[in-house]
């Protein structure tokens, strides 16, 4: 099922330059849809989720305007259509 | 985003490799060291806690870690001095997915002995070792010191628990010594596979048992390169001196304002003279009474100095982390450090005088320095000069 991911610049820079990425994934999950978008931009994986493939702390991801902490995480529905947004959270110092 | 500055840097310069709490900076001068060329930032805006340059084999390969609170810790190299530099498809540090762990900074970046002209070890957070034996092409969980009985025991200090002292024996490639805080310092002999606790007369302050066989918060451990047994210990209480490669430490606190510090250094061609940065107490931190001093000891330990010509002695409440004092390795060494106040000071003359060379960076949680040796590769205008020669000889001719 066809889902579009829209990714900030650092990352972007990491796929050919790419903001929107459309991908076919193999399961109706976000966990789905990442799986599908690292095979397209293997870049993407280390930054986005960590060795244990947790989402990394001051990472959020957005399934149309739900965020996936706040749902059921990489096992949040991601549906045919889907929109989701992968931003780094308002943090630092 | 600041504009990026690089320093042309050549054989004989000296390099000042500078982490900060915002990115990395590069200081070069040449070998008198009166002038100072800052570069960078690289990594803007990320700690980097640990930088080092590989000069083995002609190569001038500078190492840093960069650690992006959003996008994960990721080891970089440049072999032209950060004007390019490496954006790793995956990261190459990581724990296997089975340890459960996963990787919090990068502490250290130490370069294998002649004897392992192409190894490269990282000591990381949470405590553990890294070896790549192909510099820097794959690397490999250190599992003798990963899997060691006393890992479970090992607990965070402020600074989390980091393994920030990782030293290969300058000579015996199977020995090294690492430190983690909290656990304490442990030698391995035979490449890695076992390691044994080596803190014996080291002093825990926070703990019921005062000498126990790990656990101590060691801050930082120098090593003699010219006398690598002599080993100098600066401790979260305490300083020591080991004479046996780390079997044994002396207490070495000898009339010093304070014995807790971070940093401590040894000089690179005397063994007896030592470096540290005292600062007042657990909670304070900061160097008593408002004056920046540097302690030298010339004896080994039996006595300290306080060094203060070029330093502030009023109102400088400054704090030194355990990363962020060097030497160069010049006949008249160059000693350095940076505060978390963004300066850096230096002395070209063993500590006698010192001098601010750079002010207004970022917090500073590494100071490296390395004289810049020629490459193998032979300079263009040698090549010339020789091409000329034939040429003249065939007219000759």
């Amino acid at each position: 099922m066809a889902v579009t991911f829209l990714i900030p610049a650092h990352l972007a820079a990491l796929a050919a330059n790419q903001k929107t990425i459309r991908v076919e994934a193999q399961s109706p999950t976000v966990r789905g849809a990442l799986e599908a978008l690292w095979q397209r931009h293997p870049a993407l994986r280390d930054r986005v989720v960590n060795e244990q493939g947790e989402v990394r702390q001051h990472i959020n991801i957005f399934v149309g305007s739900e965020c996936i902490r706040f749902v059921d995480g990489l096992a949040t529905p991601a549906p045919e259509g889907s929109e989701i947004l992968i931003v780094p959270a308002v943090s630092g110092g | 985003m600041p504009q990026v500055k690089h320093v042309p840097v050549r054989a004989g310069d000296v390099l000042l490799m500078v982490g900060t709490m915002k990115g990395a900076f590069l200081l070069r001068s040449n070998a008198a060291r009166k002038r100072w060329e800052k570069g960078g930032p690289y990594s803007v805006g990320a700690p980097v806690y640990a930088m080092a340059l590989d000069q083995r084999k002609g190569r001038h390969r500078l190492w840093w870690s960069e650690q992006s609170f959003r996008w994960g810790t990721v080891l970089r190299s440049s072999d032209n001095f950060g004007r390019t530099f490496t954006e790793p498809e995956t990261y190459s540090i990581k724990f296997p997915a089975d340890s459960g762990v996963t990787l919090k900074n990068i502490w250290q970046i130490s370069m294998g002995n002649a004897a392992e002209p192409d190894a490269v070890y990282c000591g990381v957070e949470p405590a553990a070792l890294y070896k790549s034996g192909d510099v820097g092409g794959t690397w490999e969980l250190v599992r003798g010191l990963f899997d060691h009985p006393h890992r479970e025991k090992w607990v965070p200090g402020g600074g989390g628990m980091c393994m920030h002292t990782v030293m290969p024996d300058p000579v015996d490639s199977k020995r090294m010594i690492i430190a983690v805080s909290t656990a304490g310092s442990y030698r391995t002999e035979d490449g890695g596979k076992t390691w044994r606790a080596r803190n014996q007369g080291v002093r825990a302050e926070f703990l019921p048992e005062k000498y126990p066989e790990f656990g101590q918060c060691v801050h930082k451990i120098a090593q003699s390169t010219s006398k690598p047994q002599r080993l100098y210990l600066q401790n979260h209480w305490g300083l020591y001196r080991s004479d046996d490669g780390g079997d044994t430490w002396q207490d070495i606190a000898n009339g010093v304002p304070s014995d807790f510090g971070f940093p401590i250094v040894v000089h690179p061609h005397d063994p007896d003279t030592a470096y540290i940065i005292p600062v007042e107490s657990d909670e304070y931190r900061c160097t008593p009474e408002g004056k920046l001093r540097v302690y030298r000891t010339r004896n080994g330990g039996k006595s300290w100095q306080a060094l203060t010509k070029g330093l502030p002695q009023k109102d400088a409440l400054e704090t030194v982390l355990r990363d962020s004092m060097a030497t160069d390795s010049l006949k008249k060494a160059g000693i350095y450090f940076g505060t978390r106040s963004g300066k850096i000071y230096a002395s070209a003359n063993n500590g006698d005088s010192w001098k601010l060379i750079a002010e207004g960076l970022p917090p500073i949680v590494c100071v490296k320095a390395a004289v810049i040796e020629e490459t193998k590769k032979a300079p263009r205008k040698a090549l010339a000069k020789k091409a000329a020669k034939k040429t003249a000889k065939r007219a000759k001719r």
